[in-house]
């Protein structure tokens, strides 16, 4: 049911044995009962252990996590009366990016997220949350809308980054992401981003020049990924690791250097383990940020989210 | 100083058994059509081929002695920043790459900021020099594009931007990727003040930088033959397992699909941006006097013609 992490072979197998267990049915039920809770007791601990000390790699295994909430999963928990919008009326609709009008905790909002996509199919349509130009455009575009009409924005970043292709270049990938960038920091709505996976650079960056920026516990953000990274400071492709480890791409760490205002803890085991929980609480958090963020005058808002993105870069590690 | 090595051409050199290594300061060779030219030639020549028209990379500081009237500028320095605020490693230290850079180019970082006039047109010009870690976008690039437009916000003037960049500085992580949004911010308040901001895209112009501020500007000014765009032709490749088109993220693939204005070379670059500026500001050229209006062009309702003899009206 579950898909493991190398990390969590352990886990692996304790719940293998329970499936096991439950599958023989005969004389001493109680027992098997009471095996279970014990087995599920050993789980729950080794859980809390492994994942109170992620490496920065495996957290970037957590993040990736094809069982991770998605995007949709979010606005589909989070958003009423979500009504999706299409297109960047002047190529395409890119299902990358998802985006739409909706109710979050009753009030009207612009809803923007990278899609992943879930299952085979679902991956392939929504392009593994990798963007063209036309995903960006369209998040300009909504943006522009709340701004108009003065709906707070909420953005939803689990990308790899954007879509390398020949077709995205030739429509000027570089182009939409910096005006994308650009759209953001101009706004004079509230925005808040969450990151809940895989904050892959420009292509993330494009949707997160927020007011506040929230970060799951295991999510990453980084300029690169550590693959690449390793591929181009390392020259070796196995120093996945040590290129995760170099870039600061936890949320602790993130936090520490100012990039991000808070960590929004996931339930035991991450998020993909009981996604109910985790989506609950990205809710209640983003709820908080907006209402800090509201009756501020639309000019303060632009104001202070470009102060706040000018200090980027003053804090070092300590 | 052995004057063999130094001062006799290639060819001799290698008939007389000099080596294999061209002494660097005195013949350059083409890496487009690797004809060999005279190191004055190249000079004389902007670093422009004068076989094959290949636009050679340039430092930053003989960008801005080509841009500016005279050659004639002065420098600003941007405040100091931190370094490596990560303290980033990977094979080598961070500090000592940058140390390295330092040593080599006599530059603090990547970009230089200095203030002088164009065509007679007060402006400030920031270039990035890629022969430091690649002219790649940290920190104190960010702070030094911030920099440039204070100034050119204060001076009342236009903002020129020479990007030729790999993209973010992967050393400083996270941070140079928020010199994407921060950069932006910096044009925005170039743009707020409602003065022109003009880049000058020259090879490379690629990744976090393409997707930040050289991507923005009012007018995009491309340089023959540079490589622009988000993506690594490399990592494309691999994407997508096909050969890449002909003359892709090229300039004029570029202009061919709308993300430029005009593809100029070197040499007319200094009057295209003062064409381009005076037109912006609605500026009389300096030099232009107006053509009397005799009475019998006053009495048909003719139209004197305006031209600047001095200027030729091509792009
Ligand atoms: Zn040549």
């Amino acid at each position: 049911m579950h898909s493991y992490l190398d990390f969590e072979k352990p886990i692996a197998e304790l719940e293998g044995k329970i499936e096991e267990l439950r599958h023989l049915t005969g004389s001493a039920e109680i027992n098997i009962a009471e095996e279970v809770s014990k087995l599920q007791g050993k789980i729950d601990k080794l859980l809390v252990q492994a994942y109170s000390k992620l490496t920065p790699w495996q957290k970037t295994q957590v993040a990736r996590h094809h069982d991770r909430p998605h995007a949709l999963e979010y606005v589909t928990a989070l958003i009423d009366d979500f009504t999706p919008l299409a297109g960047d009326r002047q190529f395409a609709e890119d299902s990358a990016v998802i985006g739409g009008l909706g109710r979050f905790k009753g009030n009207s909002v612009v809803v923007l997220g990278h899609e992943k996509g879930s299952g085979t199919e679902g991956r392939l349509k929504h392009n593994f949350g990798m963007a063209r130009p036309e995903g960006y455009r369209k998040a300009q575009r909504l943006m522009m809308l709340a701004d108009r009409f003065a709906l707070p924005v909420i953005t939803l970043i689990d990308t790899p980054g954007a879509y390398p292709g020949v077709d995205a270049e030739a429509r000027g990938q570089a182009e939409a992401i910096a005006r994308s960038i650009e759209t953001c920091v101009g706004l004079r709505v509230p925005i808040v981003s969450v990151i809940i996976g895989e904050g892959g650079s420009g292509g993330a960056m494009a949707l997160a020049a927020a007011n506040t920026i929230l970060m799951q516990e295991h999510a990453i953000y980084s300029v690169i990924s550590p693959e690449g990274c390793a591929s181009i400071l390392w020259r070796d492709s196995e120093k996945n690791e040590d290129a995760a480890n170099a870039l600061k791409l936890t949320a602790d760490d993130l936090l520490e250097l100012g990039v991000i205002d808070k960590i929004i803890s996931e339930p035991i085991g991450g998020a993909h383990r009981n996604k109910q929980a985790a989506i609950a609480t990205v809710g209640t958090t983003i709820e908080d940020a907006l209402a800090e963020l509201s009756g501020i005058d639309g000019s303060i808002l632009k104001t202070r989210r470009r102060e706040k993105f000018l200090e980027m870069g003053s804090k070092g590690l300590s | 100083m052995n004057w063999l090595k130094n001062f006799v051409r290639p060819k001799l050199q290698k008939l007389v058994g000099g080596g294999k290594d061209i002494p660097e300061n005195l013949w350059h060779k083409c890496p487009e059509c690797t004809q060999m030219i005279f190191h004055r030639d190249l000079d004389k020549n902007l670093h422009v081929c004068h076989h094959c028209g290949h636009h050679m990379r340039i430092s930053a500081q003989k960008r801005l002695e080509m841009l500016f009237d005279d050659g004639a500028f002065q420098k600003v320095e941007a405040a100091p920043t931190v370094e490596d605020p990560l303290k980033f490693r990977d094979r080598r230290k961070y500090t000592d790459r940058l140390k390295e850079s330092r040593t080599k180019t006599g530059n603090n970082d990547a970009l230089i900021v200095a203030h002088g006039k164009i065509s007679g047109i007060g402006v400030v010009v920031a270039a990035l020099d890629f022969s430091f870690m690649g002219g790649s976008m940290g920190v104190a690039v960010g702070e030094g594009l911030l920099t440039a437009a204070r100034l050119a916000v204060v001076q009342d003037s236009a903002l020129i931007v020479v990007p030729s960049s790999g993209g973010a500085r992967m050393q400083e992580g996270i941070y140079s990727l928020m010199q994407l949004p921060r950069s932006i911010i910096a044009v925005e308040e170039v743009r707020d003040a409602g003065l022109p901001y003009i880049v000058i895209l020259a090879d490379p112009t690629t990744g976090g930088v393409s997707a930040s501020f050289a991507m923005l500007g009012d007018i995009a000014i491309a340089e023959p033959g540079a490589v622009i765009g988000f993506a690594g032709a490399r990592v494309i490749e691999q994407t997508i397992r096909e050969t890449l088109p002909e003359g892709f993220q090229r300039s004029e693939y570029l202009y061919e699909h709308g993300m430029v204005d005009m593809v100029v070379h070197r040499a007319e670059l200094r009057d295209a941006l003062g064409r381009v500026l005076s037109l912006l500001k609605n500026q009389t050229p300096a030099a232009h006097v107006l053509p009397m209006l005799d009475a019998d062009a006053k009495g048909t309702g003719g139209v004197p013609n305006i031209h600047n003899p001095g200027k030729p009206d091509k792009g």
